[in-house]
């Protein structure tokens, strides 16, 4: 091509840029009338595999049905969390609905940056609110009684093992193992295939990352946060054992680079066969099951382990809620009613495969033989896990606030981060737990003070 | 770019009594200088190749099976990369031809014919880079909502204009003040107006000046995140935006984020190499000074 003709066909390309966008128009993406479309809305929601699922299916499915375009964005974990923190306190009403999770919704409800659905769901009876499962209603019902979020997918936790490893150690998994016996077993795995460590667990600093497993275990060896009277619990003898106990097991037989392992990571080693087992979400069992996935067929799934408490897995929801800035709320609804369905899971199983089903969620998937076919191995564990979770109760005492892997107050995100960083210095050996606990014990302490000054005042 | 550079390298080799024997290991550095800088880009482009589960194996599978499939899932897969990209051209092209309209009378004024105190002007200009850009991002942001302006290209064309224009003022004025005196007095000497100095005398010679002023904008702008992420949903979103949705913490991203990326950055790869002559000159005239 001559410099003559490239120079053309730029200025050609800057002459159509400029005139499509003088013409008014606010950008390319979105339906062509700009944002402010009658029969679109506006969806911001996180990355994850069951989203993007979503928003292939979307067009072809739901807009076809009921005329309203959606559009998406998409954003990582940690992003996305910013944006709608950003977006809802603001009301700048840019989204009409948002994926947020069962931590956040009944915060921002006491904030009303959310609207109330009980309306939407008394009148639209072909959703069925008494399908979903009872611990997720409650989990995203605030403390006014009113329901402000509908589950997407659900999860819970539990332990996943390599059950041809332990068959080959002579090993027999309990169906409720305690943690001591999940750390004997860790001991008697680890290394007898190359390379393969007893248990992964997760080490990763954030209060989602690290201590969304070891709040679990505090919890069942006895340990809280806080008291129901807003006293930090952080450097009581319950805490400190499940913490030690949780650091020890994962320096021991834990994976390699354990202080920067997530459920990514962890992923990633137990499908490459760098681990035996592995606790954390159910929500990985979709992936380890998997057509494509090395280990199908060899995992064995059992409920989380405890010691002190009945059960002891966590609940999060990847949930729907419409922000009370929105203009559009009830098409915001329709979309929430369709994405949250049953025939939604119906249509991704029948397009996509049954074990991409957003699950975890309503009764009736786990009562669907196609469904139940597919995910035969983890369907029963999975639901149990979730119906056996109360995040008003998951502990051996009161608690001040809702939430069973986190507590439910808007300081715990801080909170929970700086803490996991000592404790993944504690798993990198850089700190004792003693220390890690001390400094966690002055910063929880900071925050239950504002609360019991908030109490008493 | 970095390739640019590189090739560039070995004309520094200064000392010419030592040139038997230094040259070789100094381009042989040059070189080593010059792989490292590309490597990290080569990686992403094998890395786009290979499948997801390839991709995330640790040690890295260098000799995996090639495939397309992190770019059918870019342009194929969830939501369409064209928007984004579009915005992002209109974007960085408009705000590039905005500061070059703007900061060329400037640089005329602050070297060929300076105003007074016109080294406190070039600092002024220079003290709107200070304040960090975070610091301001809040105001921005209210100021956006509360003007209806959120989610708009515009905006982001108005931001990226001002927060260009000194860089290139600077720039430019460093290439105007290359233009020779005696040019210009010969210039006047033969009448020639000042459009036709401007156009005829001047703009040849900082032709390369003008190209590397309007790359380093064009760059900045087309990866700008900050404010493309806090202040653009929908329809505004541009490409870096865009990028970043393709990680997830459940689930094997690296081979289609590395495809993602590489398309991405392709029309800087292609602007750079087509202004690779200019860029030597434009670069090394301003770099002399």
């Amino acid at each position: 091509m001559s410099r003559a003709h490239v120079r053309a066909v730029l200025v050609r390309a800057a002459a159509a840029l400029l005139a499509v966008s003088l013409a008014g128009c606010a950008g390319w993406g979105g339906d062509s009338a700009g944002s402010g479309g009658a029969d679109s809305i506006d969806v911001l929601m996180v990355n994850n595999p069951q989203m993007i699922d979503l928003q292939r299916l979307t067009e072809a499915n739901f807009t076809r049905q009921t005329g309203i375009r959606v559009n998406f964005t998409v954003l990582p974990e940690n992003d996305v969390r910013d944006k709608i923190s950003q977006e809802f306190s603001s009301q700048a009403g840019q989204y009409d609905v948002a994926s947020l999770s069962n931590f956040e919704i009944p915060i921002y409800a006491k904030s009303k940056w959310i609207a109330p659905l009980d309306e939407y769901v008394a009148a639209d009876t072909a959703f069925n609110q008494a399908d979903i499962l009872p611990p997720m209603t409650k989990s995203l019902t605030a403390d006014d009684g009113k329901l402000y979020g509908e589950p997407f997918y659900g999860e819970s936790s539990f332990l996943m093992y390599r059950k041809d490893v332990l068959d080959a150690q002579g090993i027999q998994m309990p169906a409720k193992p305690t943690w001591q016996q999940v750390a004997d077993i860790a001991a008697r795995v680890d290394g007898k295939q190359p390379g393969m460590a007893g248990i992964c667990l997760r080490g990763q600093p954030g209060w989602g990352q690290v201590f969304a497993p070891l709040t679990t275990v505090v919890n069942t060896f006895g340990g809280t946060w806080f008291d129901k009277d807003w006293n930090a619990r952080v450097d009581a003898p319950e805490f400190k054992q499940a913490t030690q106990f949780y650091v020890d097991l994962v320096r021991a037989h834990g994976e390699v680079g354990a202080p920067q392992a997530g459920f990514t990571e962890c992923l990633n080693n137990l499908v490459q066969g760098n681990a035996a087992m592995w606790y954390d979400a159910t929500s990985a069992a979709g992936t380890l099951e998997a057509a494509d996935s090395p280990v199908k067929g060899k995992i064995g799934y059992v409920a989380a382990p405890v010691v002190k408490t009945q059960s002891s897995g966590w609940l999060y929801a990847w949930s729907w809620s419409i922000q009370q800035a929105s203009e559009k709320k009830d098409n915001a609804w329709k979309f929430i009613s369709w994405a949250s369905s049953r025939q939604y899971e119906e249509l991704v199983g029948g397009q996509l495969g049954w074990s991409r089903v957003p699950a975890g969620k309503r009764a009736s998937t786990y009562a669907n033989p196609d469904y139940l076919e597919e995910a035969s191995a983890f369907a029963g564990p999975t639901e149990q896990a979730i119906s056996s979770a109360d995040p008003r109760n998951p502990g051996v005492q009161p608690r001040p606030a809702l939430g069973i892997q986190f507590v439910d107050i808007p300081e715990f995100t801080d909170l929970g981060t700086q803490v996991s960083q000592y404790v993944s210095s504690a798993i990198a050996g850089q700190m004792t737990v003693d220390e890690a606990l001390k400094r966690g014990q002055r910063l929880a302490d900071d925050v239950a003070e504002r609360y019991r000054s908030r109490e008493n005042g | 770019m970095t390739t640019t550079l590189t090739r560039t390298t070995p004309g520094h080799q200064a000392v010419p009594k030592k040139k038997d024997r230094g040259g070789p290991w100094l381009s042989l550095l040059a070189w080593v200088v010059g792989l490292l800088f590309v490597l990290p880009v080569v990686w992403m482009v094998l890395t786009s190749f290979h499948s997801e589960a390839d991709a995330a194996t640790n040690p890295p599978a260098v000799v995996a099976p090639l495939t397309l499939e992190g770019y059918r899932e870019f342009f194929s897969g969830g939501a369409s990369p064209w928007p984004p990209l579009l915005n992002s051209m209109t974007a960085s092209v408009i705000s590039t031809l905005l500061v070059l309209l703007l900061s060329f009378p400037a640089a005329y004024a602050l070297s060929i014919k300076p105003v007074k105190k016109w080294t406190d002007v070039l600092f002024f200009f220079l003290s709107t880079k200070m304040l960090p850009v975070v610091a301001g991002l809040l105001p921005l942001y209210l100021f956006a909502q509360n003007t209806g302006l959120l989610d708009n290209i515009w905006l982001l064309i108005v931001f990226y204009t001002s927060m260009n224009l000194p860089i290139a003022v600077w720039m430019m004025r460093s290439f105007l003040s290359e233009v020779p005196v005696e040019m210009l007095e010969a210039a006047s000497m033969d009448g020639a107006s000042l459009a036709k100095t401007l156009r005829s005398v001047i703009a040849p010679v900082v032709m390369p000046g003008i190209a590397a002023t309007a790359l380093i904008c064009f760059i900045f702008s087309w990866n700008e995140l900050l404010f493309a992420r806090v202040l653009t949903a929908t329809v505004a979103e541009t490409s870096p935006v865009f990028l970043t949705s393709f990680v997830t913490s459940q689930g094997l991203f690296l081979a289609q984020l590395c495809a993602a990326a590489f398309v991405v950055s392709l029309p800087v790869l292609v602007a750079g190499f087509a202004a690779q002559d200019k860029l030597v000159q434009g670069l090394s005239l301003g770099s002399v000074k």
